[in-house]
């Protein structure tokens, strides 16, 4: 699992952009893109290497009135499943 | 019918290139330098691109880096929002030039290796000195912290080497290999009987490749393109024909994809003279084989039409001589036998005495 001190962030290389032509957000890699939808979009607007793991899970849950545990677990599949594509560092 | 905006655009800066790879897939005949689109035809391109839904712009060939004004073009894709990925042989990019590219923002390299150590690597690219330049530009890449790709042609000469390439490309420190397997157009199609590996020396390398994906999860994404003549159903060609993705050549032509001009009495307009939106939606290439209302049968009542959209154009014309076939490398196609027997018979012959693809010796 990965731990409350990680400071994800999107490495060289991987954009988050609005794609404004198909009104969505993409996550722009080599030769992948990936739609993004609105929440992940508010996480890794959060992804800067400046803020740890247990800061941005708090930081969406009391801005969206939301339950800790559930955003944590949303946040850490989301960069997992990003991390093994080579689009997060953590 | 409502025609989606494509996703990528392969731009063919130049058809020159240092190396002379038998397995080049760019068309027989090449575009000469004088024939080759200016830096302000190129960048109104970009700018159309990204203003008709373009998001990748892959910065290819030949070998972009003969392009003087790379990083000047680099910029300005950059400018209008594209992500920019340089396809390299790594031949002819100076650190200097590097430097540059980077100022301009480029996001993404792809460095070809053409074998896992040095001589078999130079021998096959026809460039003395190539793999070690190759490594230096690597190295140059993942110092900057930019993210590498490395990419492999897979051939009879290098197939028992295949999962030694990805290691290569973990050592080289890739984020990402693409070990492909040989696609027959162009060129390579011409050198075909000297680059066709057996079915069990192409199931062994497969096999292996496929192995390493489980060991190096996290480490490098490995993207596996098969070899077309052993597989059961064909490519999704150009993930569907005029779907996601146009390729301008180094003058200006707009291509469905980069080998379409071996299909006859396809009409392709060219950038130089109309907008790129009206190409993409318009043009009669893009709309000769878009949707499925082209398709012939077993594709028209297939299941997976809407998979592997009928295979790929050019080769159904290069095999059988008609471009809306069912793509013969389909167990489906009444025409399968045909590629069996040429895979056959290819991968009989003696690996030594490939033609040598070099630009200068062409005519223009």
């Amino acid at each position: 699992m990965i731990p409350d001190d990680a400071k994800p962030r999107l490495p060289r290389g991987v954009r988050l952009r609005e794609d404004k032509v198909r009104e969505r957000w993409v996550l722009l890699a080599p030769e992948r893109i990936v739609k993004v939808n609105p929440i992940a979009v508010e996480i890794l607007k959060l992804c800067d290497g400046s803020r740890s793991l247990g800061e941005i899970v708090a930081g969406l849950a009391a801005r969206f009135n939301a339950d800790p545990a559930r955003v944590g677990a949303d946040v850490r599949a989301l960069l997992a499943s990003l991390a093994e594509k080579r689009m997060a560092e953590l | 019918m409502t025609v989606a905006p494509p996703e990528g655009l392969l731009a063919e800066l130049t058809h020159r290139c240092p190396l002379a790879c038998p397995y080049c897939s760019n068309p027989v005949n090449l575009d000469a330098p004088a024939a080759e689109m200016s830096t302000d035809e190129w960048k109104r391109i970009f700018s159309e691109a990204a203003a008709l839904g373009v998001l990748h712009l892959h910065l290819s060939g030949g070998e972009p880096c003969s392009r003087r004004d790379l990083a000047e073009l680099t910029a300005h894709a950059v400018k209008v929002g594209l992500y920019t990925n340089l396809i390299t042989s790594g031949v002819g990019l100076t650190r200097d030039l590097f430097e540059r590219l980077v100022a301009a923002g480029l996001d993404h390299v792809q460095l070809s290796i053409q074998g896992a150590d040095a001589r078999q690597a130079d021998e096959i690219g026809g460039y003395k000195g190539g793999y070690a330049k190759k490594r230096e530009v690597a190295a140059w890449v993942t110092a900057e912290g930019l993210p590498l790709t490395v990419n492999a042609v897979i051939h009879r000469g290098n197939v028992e080497d295949a999962p030694r390439m990805v290691d290569l490309a973990v050592e080289l420190g890739a984020r990402r290999v693409e070990i492909a397997h040989t696609q027959y157009y162009g060129w390579a199609l011409k050198n075909r009987a000297k680059l066709m590996p057996t079915r069990v020396e192409t199931d062994r390398a497969f096999a292996a490749v496929e192995a390493a994906r489980e060991r190096y999860r996290g480490t490098v994404v490995i993207d596996h393109v098969a070899p077309d003549y052993h597989a059961k159903y064909p490519k999704a060609c150009m993930s569907g024909w005029g779907r996601q993705t146009l390729n301008v050549t180094p003058s200006g032509k707009v291509l469905p994809c980069h080998s379409a001009e071996i299909i006859p009495g396809l009409e392709f307009w060219n950038a130089r003279e109309r907008p790129l939106a009206e190409i993409w939606r318009r043009s009669p290439a893009f709309q000769a084989f878009r949707g499925d209302d082209w398709m012939q049968e077993p594709c028209r009542s297939c299941e997976r039409k809407a998979i592997d959209f009928g295979g790929c154009r050019c080769q159904a014309m290069a095999l059988l001589g008609d471009a809306a076939a069912c793509d013969p490398i389909c167990t489906k196609s009444p025409h399968h036998a045909l590629v069996l027997e040429i895979a056959a018979a290819d991968s009989a012959g003696p690996v030594e005495g490939f033609a040598p693809r070099r630009y200068a010796r062409e005519p223009a």
